[in-house]
């Protein structure tokens, strides 16, 4: 074996806090050989970002660090900062998860990469400007010269990461740090970015160590793997063995988080519980009092929908496709055109007062675990809000005691009802949310992204609480994801939506074993079988 | 960018012609009259005054006529001090007003930016510590107050500077004045640009800039100071207004005859033109500087674009 | 479920200390020693307005004629070798001649005579002094030319001293302390209910309500409007009532900003979209949902526009625009303080120090009600 062109030891990191202090990292070792793609996995909280910012000496004030990074026999902990700088950026690089804040948007892009070559590589301003229109090219930015004057803002998320690599590639590093750097991105995007640091690092040798929660890129990209949890490292070894031979409890764990299972579908003769024809929806901005000019843009084009009893519609797409828009306008949240019928009544155009009679059989689970419960309310008020509007002749009595059965239909326990929403975690939030809406024992529930934004495994527990929730009530689920193994493991049916309109729609088997589509066919590689796609493009490329 | 100043000039005329009515019809309906303060006047002399400055005529026709004058740039004589048109007070006056709010505005951007870029830099550290006392001490403690107690140390107990006067723009005399105009400005700014470039300092984009190893210079400069003086600069176009026209307090407390003063004495012997002027020179200071800042500001931030 | 998910469980949460935001904030604002400090001189200044007037030994509006411009101590007025002189002044301007004057502790003895005859109400001379009272006659001769009568001679203590017209400083800071506050949370109030209403209603509708109430926002913006205020003043005269019309009228327009940030920020929370998908009726939205998650900012705003609302009050009285004598204000005082530094330098200190002392403690607990409510380091 080769010397390692990084080797941690013993890192541990801790962060002084109001609350007192924080061990985010517990005794670390690592190492990253030349040339080798090395992946650190983990959920939210388990310290794998904070071990690498602490080696690069980025960590934020109130944090500390203890142990030894040696690159290619330099000490890294510890150093003073000039000599830590002829590093930074020039033999060690880093990415970053947000490529809009990653750069800053007060200068172009061409000033952003040229700053490093002038400072590592002493390039005059001039030869500075060729290579990052070279480096642009090499990153695949079309039209690169004429981008080169452009501000971040100005350019899509997939092109600032592109950027970020440009920078990161501008002084031939050894080692690439790579932080969640496609967590931001839709998948077909991640695909582009992730074959493109495969291809980069094949033709210019350096190593890549990938940061990451999401297993699905580190068996298409990654030669080793270290698993972390809670701060510290739980098990490690090439990507073959840890996803074909898992020791640790938890590493399976983590394999199994994956979502499984199938949703039969409903027989033919189900009643139809309510059906959507030609959703139109149009936002307008601008064009205010005095104020510039008027901009529309249809969010939904011309969308019809139709969903049984006990059905799951899983709606797909990515960032920007209309489908969030589209659940709230079929529940009237939002102004649309178009005709909705629910058990037999139209409630499309209906005003706020005629639509209350309807409210509590369409109830909505959000995505922000954070944002979708009300702060300042206790959680016994949240889950019974709904009952104040739609049963207002309960007795407070009796509200305690529906308030307690919802908590125990999502497996909480209901001492928590006299607690605060802050006091919870992600998951434990999201099953408030869903206690709130299910406390009404309504028809339809309309589900936008409720797992987006939590970790796999709990993400997993979610989705069972919806299934068994769905039996037991015999629910009919609109399910809006962008995350197609979510939806496959929830839906019976299935709509693609991109740009809003709809790509495809039909049977989840059908959609997902036999797609027509290019885009969904495009879209269930990305998401499925990154390791053929990235295999793909070293292909062309070679 | 021509085109965008001309058009927010235009833009400015409405502004500028409610101002100008608003002030206009407020200070008719008030009770009193331009002659009311002197000792009671024959009836014939108050008529032919009345006459002589047309207040004799409706309401509405002296607001057109004195739309029109202002059109072609008069602003016409003083009620009060009747040998002086408006004009003529106001180029006496305005000098002043602007000589020392220029200085104090330069002590306030000098002071104010070192202060503050300092105490972030340095965050938590006796200087920082020292910087936020000043700044709350400049912030908290008002000017009426400042000058006095400037004037007793300065003037009185070390009799270093004179306490008052114009002294025709003597360095000396403009000392104080100076100092207490500018000190909560200097505080305000500090405190900016302070809070600022703590949160510039702590972005995602200085991250990137310390990954790369950019010397702690270009970090600063470069990738922090330009996004920490956003605030400051939308704060400083209104307050650079209110400078360069004058402070009433300063200018009572050391007696400078600035416009500030004129326009607190033209209101209380209701001075119809003289307040007209003032309240005009103001607004229009106020409407240039709000210009120049969004100017400045969209020099700085290439995500405003001028619309 | 296997025992290994990372998702905390309930029972690992310790259901005995549950805290709402509110209580949290509390339990921050504690430990800040600066804001708690604050806290408590807030509280002395309001005990002081609301019974200082009460305790003081002087009224504030009473003149001392002999006591003009006395320095700040702890002596008693007046010093005992003045007495005497004093009560020889005294009687002379009553037209007696003094025969004997004698001082014995605080009690004074005067035996005077007349050319003429000596009337009873010749004591309302002694007691219109400031020096003496309650004098009454103990002899008089029968011929009425010869009198003697006793005074209990009145000595005061002027700690902070007394002004051009011989009233006491302290008696006087104490009332300008209670009309500054009171003004302070009066126009407060009102910049308060406009800027809250106004906002909300901005923040709520939306829309084009919304860009014309705001746009009517930036054009007063714009205007030069505290010399609207001064106009307004010197033209309506000056009475307390119209301060807390003009003071409160300039506040309200930060606040209605605020609020309707606020109001429209959270209206893009899911926790109101998921409201609105309950059916909750929009006053119902409103009263649970949005008010009180921008009671935080609007707290902490108001503690701070108190401040704002004072100084603007004792800057248009310092101007003398604002309360009128005989009543006074903090501007007021410093006002008179600052016309003769040299002479009196204690006018100007005691008052200047007074206001800078509560416009600290304002504004400390302003900054520390952000720190506790609006924590962003979480």
């Amino acid at each position: 074996m080769t010397d390692p062109i990084l080797d941690i030891k013993d890192i541990h990191v801790s962060f002084d806090t109001p609350d007192g202090p924080v061990d985010a990292v517990r005794g670390v070792n690592m190492k990253v050989i030349p040339g080798e793609t090395v992946a650190i996995v983990g959920e939210s909280g388990s310290g794998k970002s904070q071990a690498m910012m602490a080696t690069m000496g980025l960590l934020a004030d109130n944090g500390t660090v203890r142990g030894s990074a040696i690159y290619r026999g330099t000490q890294l902990i510890g150093m003073s900062k000039s000599d830590l700088n002829k590093i930074r950026g020039a033999k060690i690089t880093m990415i970053f998860q947000e490529p809009m804040t990653s750069l800053d948007p007060l200068y172009s892009i061409e000033f952003q990469i040229c700053e490093p070559l002038r400072v590592h590589g002493g390039l005059s301003k001039q030869a500075a400007r060729d290579r990052a229109l070279e480096l642009l090219e090499l990153v695949q930015i079309p039209n690169a010269k004429d981008r080169l004057k452009a501000y971040p803002h100005e350019l899509s998320g997939g092109q600032r990461q592109r950027v970020m690599i440009a920078m990161a590639l501008a002084n031939n590093p050894d080692l690439l740090i790579a932080d969640e750097p496609t967590t931001a991105l839709d998948v077909t995007i991640q695909a582009e970015i992730l074959a493109l640091l495969a291809d980069l690092q094949k033709r210019l040798g350096m190593s890549i160590l990938f940061i990451t929660h999401d297993l699905g890129i580190v068996d298409a990209f990654a030669d080793r793997v270290y698993v972390m949890r809670a701060g510290q490292v739980v098990e490690e070894g090439p990507a073959e063995q840890i996803f074909n031979a898992p020791r640790e409890d938890y590493t399976k764990l983590l394999l199994g988080a994956e979502p499984d299972g199938t949703k039969d579908p409903v027989p033919e003769t189900a009643p139809m519980v309510l059906s959507a024809n030609d959703m139109v929806v149009t936002f307008s901005s601008g064009g205010g009092f005095l104020g510039g000019k008027l901009r529309e843009v249809k969010a939904v084009k011309d969308v019809s929908l139709s969903l049984q009893k006990g059905q799951t519609l899983g709606i797909v797409g990515e960032s920007g496709s209309g489908k969030s828009t589209l659940g709230r306008a079929i529940l009237q949240l939002l102004p649309s055109d178009g005709r909705v019928v629910f058990a037999d009544n139209v409630i499309s155009g209906l005003s706020r007062h005629q639509m209350q009679a309807y409210r509590r059989d369409l109830q909505m689970v959000f995505q922000d675990p954070y944002g979708s419960l009300s702060p300042r309310m206790t959680v016994g008020e949240i889950v019974t809000e709904g009952l104040l509007v739609h049963e207002p002749g309960i007795s407070a009595k009796d509200r305690d005691r529906r308030a307690t059965e919802a908590l125990r239909a999502v497996d909480l326990d209901p001492a928590v009802r006299r607690r605060f929403p802050h006091e919870f975690s992600g998951g434990q939030r999201q099953r408030i949310a869903i206690a709130r809406a299910v406390i009404l024992r309504p028809t339809v529930m309309v589900l936008d992204e409720p797992t987006s934004a939590l970790d796999r495994s709990v993400q997993k527990q979610i989705i069972t609480l919806l299934r068994d929730i769905q039996t037991e009530l015999e629910l009919s689920y609109i399910f809006i994801s962008h995350d197609l193994s979510v939806v496959r493991a929830l839906s019976d049916t299935v709509m693609v939506m991109k740009n809003g309109e709809v790509v495809e729609h039909g049977s989840t088997a059908n959609i997902f074993n036999a797609p027509t589509s290019d885009y969904t066919r495009h879209l269930m590689r990305a998401a499925f079988d990154l390791k053929s796609v990235l295999k793909e493009h070293a292909n062309t490329i070679a | 960018m021509i085109r965008y100043i001309l058009r927010r000039l235009l833009g400015a005329i409405p502004t500028l012609f409610l101002v100008v009515t608003v002030a206009f019809f407020l200070i008719r309906i008030a009770p009193g009259g331009p002659f009311d303060a002197e000792r009671a006047l024959e009836p014939t002399v108050l008529a032919n005054l009345n006459a002589y400055f047309h207040l004799d005529k409706p309401l509405y026709e002296q607001y057109f006529r004195y739309l029109g004058n202002l059109l072609q740039g008069d602003m016409g004589p003083s009620f009060f001090r009747r040998d002086f048109s408006v004009h003529e007070l106001l180029a006496d006056g305005l000098p002043v007003s602007m000589l020392l709010g220029s200085l104090a505005l330069l002590m306030a951007v000098v002071f104010g930016s070192i202060l503050g870029c300092i105490a972030a830099l340095r965050q938590n550290s006796w200087i920082d510590y020292t910087v936020i006392a000043i700044a709350t001490f400049g912030i908290t403690v008002p000017n009426f107050v400042v000058a006095p107690i400037l004037a007793l140390i300065f003037g009185v107990a070390l009799n270093l500077l004179p306490t008052g006067g114009w002294g025709g723009g003597h360095p000396a005399n403009l000392v104080m004045p100076v100092i207490a105009l500018g000190l909560p400005q200097v505080a305000v700014i500090a405190r900016l640009i302070r809070g600022a470039m703590i949160e510039a300092l702590r972005s995602d984009h200085v991250r990137t800039a310390r990954a790369y190893g950019l010397p702690t210079r270009m970090i600063v400069v470069t990738h922090s100071l330009r996004a920490a003086c956003l605030p400051a600069v939308s704060y400083l176009g209104p307050a650079a207004a209110g400078l360069l026209t004058g402070s009433i307090v300063i200018e009572q407390v050391f007696g400078l005859p600035g416009i500030g003063r004129e326009f607190v004495n033209a209101a209380l012997s209701r001075d119809y033109t003289l307040v007209m002027g003032t309240v005009i020179v103001i607004a229009v200071f106020v409407l240039i500087f709000n210009l120049i800042v969004d100017i400045l500001y969209a020099a700085l931030d290439p995500r405003v674009r001028y619309e | 479920m296997s025992d290994t998910q990372t998702d905390i469980q309930i029972d690992e949460l310790d259901l005995g200390t549950s805290r709402s935001l509110w209580a949290t904030a509390w339990l921050r604002l504690r430990k800040n020693k600066a804001a708690m400090a604050s806290l408590a001189i807030l509280i002395i200044y309001i005990l002081i307005g609301t019974f200082g007037p009460m305790l003081t030994t002087h009224d504030y509006d009473n003149s001392y004629r002999d006591f003009t411009r006395e320095p700040a101590s702890l002596q008693l007025y007046p010093p005992t070798e003045d007495i005497l002189p004093s009560a020889e002044r005294v009687i002379t301007r009553a037209r007696l001649q003094p025969q004997s004057v004698e001082l014995d502790g605080d009690i004074l003895t005067v035996t005077a005579t007349s050319s003429r005859e000596i009337d009873e109400r010749v004591t309302r001379y002694m007691d219109r002094s400031d020096l003496f009272a309650n004098t009454r006659v103990i002899e008089i001769s029968p011929d009425n030319l010869t009198v003697t009568m006793q005074s209990d001679v009145q000595r005061y203590r002027f700690i902070f001293g007394t002004d051009s017209n011989g009233r006491d400083q302290l008696a006087r800071i104490v009332i300008a302390i209670r009309i500054s506050l009171l003004i302070g949370a009066a126009a407060t109030a009102v910049a308060l209910l406009i800027g809250v209403l106004y906002g909300a209603i901005a923040g709520f509708i939306g829309g084009m309500v919304d860009s014309v109430m705001m746009r009517v926002v930036d054009i007063l913006y714009s205007l030069p409007f505290i010399f609207f205020v001064i106009l307004l003043v010197v033209f309506f005269g000056n009475n307390i009532f119209l301060m807390f019309i003009a003071v409160g009228a300039i506040e309200w327009l930060d606040m209605a900003r605020i609020v309707r940030g606020q109001t429209l920020s959270l209206r893009r929370r899911e926790f109101v979209s998921a409201a609105e998908a309950l059916g909750v009726k929009p006053v119902s939205i409103v009263k649970r949902h949005i008010i009180p998650n921008t009671l935080g900012p609007v707290i902490v705003y108001t503690t701070l526009m108190v401040p704002k609302v004072i100084l603007l009050e004792s800057f248009l009285s310092f101007l003398g625009l604002g309360v009128q004598n005989p009543l006074t204000s903090l501007g007021v005082l410093i006002s008179n303080g600052s016309r003769d530094i040299q002479g009196t330098p204690y006018l100007l200190i005691y008052p200047s120090l007074a206001l800078t002392i509560l416009l600290f403690a304002l504004n400390f607990l302003g900054d520390g009600l952000r720190d506790a409510l609006d924590p962003k380091d979480r």
